[in-house]
């Protein structure tokens, strides 16, 4: 999936992949997509609690070798 | 956002662990586009207070403020502190696991925006000036913080 910008968060624990997350789309515009990639086992559940709470579209969520990587679409 | 969402915390506990999870739940809802406000009071001021702060006032505030030292190193924990070893053994267990450290939350916190209210008459009790501590804050009392919490959507006590 094409992304507009990309964020590595592998290496890092709670609360900091959902932090950084936040911070990165705060600085894009409508529309555009962030790839966030972690290893912490609980940013599967939390990536989506996140999109629904703030409203952004997650637009794809794929698990290999333990490497989450969320595709997420600011609106 | 239709309507805006607050968060507020009253930190009342000193312990290192129980400020994490405080401070966890502080920048997870900034993240979440929470209005987190913290109210530290009681031994919760030590989370905000310098290290170096001594306290002010009679022998008893002096005697107190240096047997409870403030800042995020000088932190015991509620369970296992074994005279001061546990704490040190948790840092070296989370550093492996990559888990930020309490002034990193602090950091991070104060980055994102999340507001801290230290407690007038705690301060006072304790002999702890506005000079004593280490972050930007409000100074306030039982009515400004109600005043928060009645806005917000969580509240919690730790």
């Amino acid at each position: 999936m094409q992304a507009d910008k990309s964020l590595d968060c592998r290496g890092m624990a709670c609360p900091m992949p959902i932090v950084k997350l936040s911070k990165a789309i705060k600085e894009m515009s409508a529309g555009q997509v962030l790839a966030v990639s972690a290893d912490d086992p609980g940013f599967e559940a939390d990536v989506k609690a996140w999109c629904e709470t703030t409203g952004n579209l997650l637009k794809s969520l794929e698990s290999e070798g333990g490497i989450h990587t969320a595709h997420i679409q600011k609106t | 956002m239709a309507e805006e969402r607050r968060m507020s915390m009253i930190l009342f506990s000193g312990d290192m662990d129980k400020a994490m999870a405080a401070l966890v739940l502080a920048t997870g809802a900034a993240s979440m586009g929470y209005h987190v406000t913290v109210f530290c009071t009681f031994w919760g001021l030590n989370l905000i207070k310098k290290s170096e702060a001594l306290a002010q006032g009679g022998i008893l505030e002096r005697m107190m403020g240096f047997m409870n030292r403030g800042g995020t190193d000088h932190m015991p924990l509620s369970r296992m502190n074994m005279l001061g070893l546990g704490p040190r053994l948790l840092k070296k267990m989370m550093r492996e696991k990559k888990v930020a450290t309490l002034r990193d939350l602090l950091d991070t916190a104060l980055e994102l925006g999340v507001e801290f209210v230290a407690c007038q008459m705690s301060m006072d009790v304790m002999g702890v000036s506005k000079e004593d501590l280490a972050v930007p804050c409000e100074v306030g009392g039982v009515a400004t913080f109600l005043n928060e919490a009645g806005k917000s959507r969580i509240n919690l006590f730790i």
